[in-house]
């Protein structure tokens, strides 16, 4: 029990930095995401076709590797950067396949018609995705992609493993200062249910103000 | 009339697979004409509807609009979509949109117009089809007759050369079928050039230029109404006829 009140200090700094990678990658996540669902339907072939590779790669790639390969990867071809800078790219990048492919699920909800009366009426692509297609497909996908970014929090324990400071990695500290390990981790499971919880209310707010009413 | 075709379309194919939908149709519609299509189900008739402005892209052939070619996808064809209006079977109103934003997206979007005058323009079109007081709804709140005729106040809002429309009573109640047809005769009286996809007979006596009967993706009879429903030349129109005006 005394684990969190001798240490708030060091889970505090490990909750915050929890939190800032869920921010930033859930951010960078569900934009690069709604621009691949775009490119999936694109009537371009070669964007269909980088939205397809997109997906894939990052969809079956294992998150660890993924890391590996930014952080040991990227620095070799002249692009340094702060590991936690690497670890957003990494966890947004590969959350945004998920989320990619859930938005484009929404958009296979709206019925056919709503973008072809937006196309007959002279409406471009984008045009018909932006104002007709996409704010129709976001209510439909509002469950699908919290239950991502929930997912995403969690992942982004493994950026600990890369020197990142973050709320899983507060384990090896309190650890050396001889804590028991149970206590430890029963807070660092109570320090991830604060975040995931906040998304799920966030998302059960979003879903009652915006959501399909059946 | 004959110099000046709005629409014509020039050995057209279009395929399903296997299935031969569209079989060398030829057609020109004239600025100011209204020709109503009709043919049993199956006949390629909707097909041919949404072939004029690439909905459906054909296989060979060429269709021109006002002289210019249909592009391939892309911007060109944008412009090119909206001088045509088209109203669907299915009204396809935005869902998520009040009747007025249905009515003013395109043109402030494509069109570019001015938010204040846009509106205004609407609720004009709102008024010329009997729905001014219903200008801040949802769709879903409109009956089928009511969204169909704001789905034609949206198409008008382009101010487009040509309407085009794809079965707009087939989905509506028997009562709700003459206040949209009352809509379409309006229109053709004001020299709107209109193709129209319909079952309706009575419209097509009383408003058409032309009747084009299709069957079996083919173009079987292009004549005046007058002379189709008193004399049918073939006996594939005969029988529909037949079948149809009996009851």
């Amino acid at each position: 029990m005394d684990v969190l009140t001798h240490n708030w200090s060091l889970y505090g700094k490990g909750l915050l930095g929890t939190v800032e990678l869920t921010v930033f990658a859930s951010l960078l996540a569900l934009v690069l995401g709604v621009i691949m669902a775009g490119f999936r339907v694109a009537p371009v072939g070669s964007l269909r076709t980088f939205g397809t590779v997109w997906v894939t790669v990052l969809r079956n790639t294992p998150l660890t590797l993924l890391f590996f390969a930014v952080l040991l990867g990227l620095p070799r071809f002249g692009l340094v950067l702060p590991f936690d800078v690497f670890a957003i790219l990494a966890l947004g990048c590969y959350t945004s396949a998920f989320i990619c492919e859930a938005v484009r699920s929404g958009i296979n909800t709206v019925p056919v018609g709503q973008g072809e009366a937006a196309r007959s009426l002279g409406m471009t692509f984008a045009q018909t995705l932006g104002t007709v297609v996409l704010p129709q497909a976001f209510r439909t996908v509002i469950p699908p992609v919290g239950s991502t970014l929930i997912a995403l929090a969690k992942n982004s324990a493994i950026a600990g493993s890369f020197s990142v400071v973050e709320l899983l990695g507060t384990y090896k500290t309190l650890n050396e200062l001889g804590y028991s390990i149970i206590w430890s981790f029963l807070w660092i499971a109570v320090g991830y249910l604060i975040v995931t919880l906040t998304i799920s209310a966030l998302f059960n707010v979003l879903e009652k103000r915006w959501g399909v009413a059946r | 009339m004959a110099g000046d075709a709005l629409i014509e379309m020039r050995r057209v194919n279009k395929y399903y697979g296997k299935l031969h939908v569209l079989q060398d149709i030829d057609l020109t519609v004239g600025r100011g004409e209204v020709v109503v299509v009709i043919g049993p189900s199956g006949s390629g008739k909707s097909t041919l509807c949404r072939t004029i402005n690439r909905l459906e892209p054909i296989h060979s052939g060429t269709i021109t609009l006002d002289g210019h070619p249909l592009p391939e996808e892309g911007r060109e064809l944008a412009r090119l979509r909206a001088d045509v209006g088209m109203v669907f079977q299915s009204f396809n109103l935005f869902a998520h949109k009040t009747v007025l934003a249905n009515i003013t997206l395109a043109p402030l979007k494509v069109r570019r117009s001015g938010k204040e005058a846009a509106e205004r323009r609407a609720r004009e079109l709102l008024d010329r089809v009997g729905l001014a007081s219903q200008a801040d709804k949802y769709p879903a709140q409109l009956s089928g007759g009511q969204q169909q005729r704001v789905a034609i106040a949206r198409a008008l809002a382009m101010e487009p050369k040509a309407l085009l429309f794809d079965e707009p009573t087939s989905a509506l109640d028997p009562e709700m079928i003459n206040e949209v047809l009352e809509v379409m005769r309006q229109l053709a009286q004001e020299g709107m050039t209109m193709v129209v996809v319909t079952h309706e007979m009575g419209f097509a006596r009383s408003a058409a230029n032309r009747v084009v009967f299709m069957a079996d993706g083919a173009i079987v009879e292009d004549r005046t109404p007058e002379e189709f429903f008193t004399h049918p030349e073939s006996d594939r129109a005969k029988d529909f006829l037949s079948k149809i005006l009996k009851h």
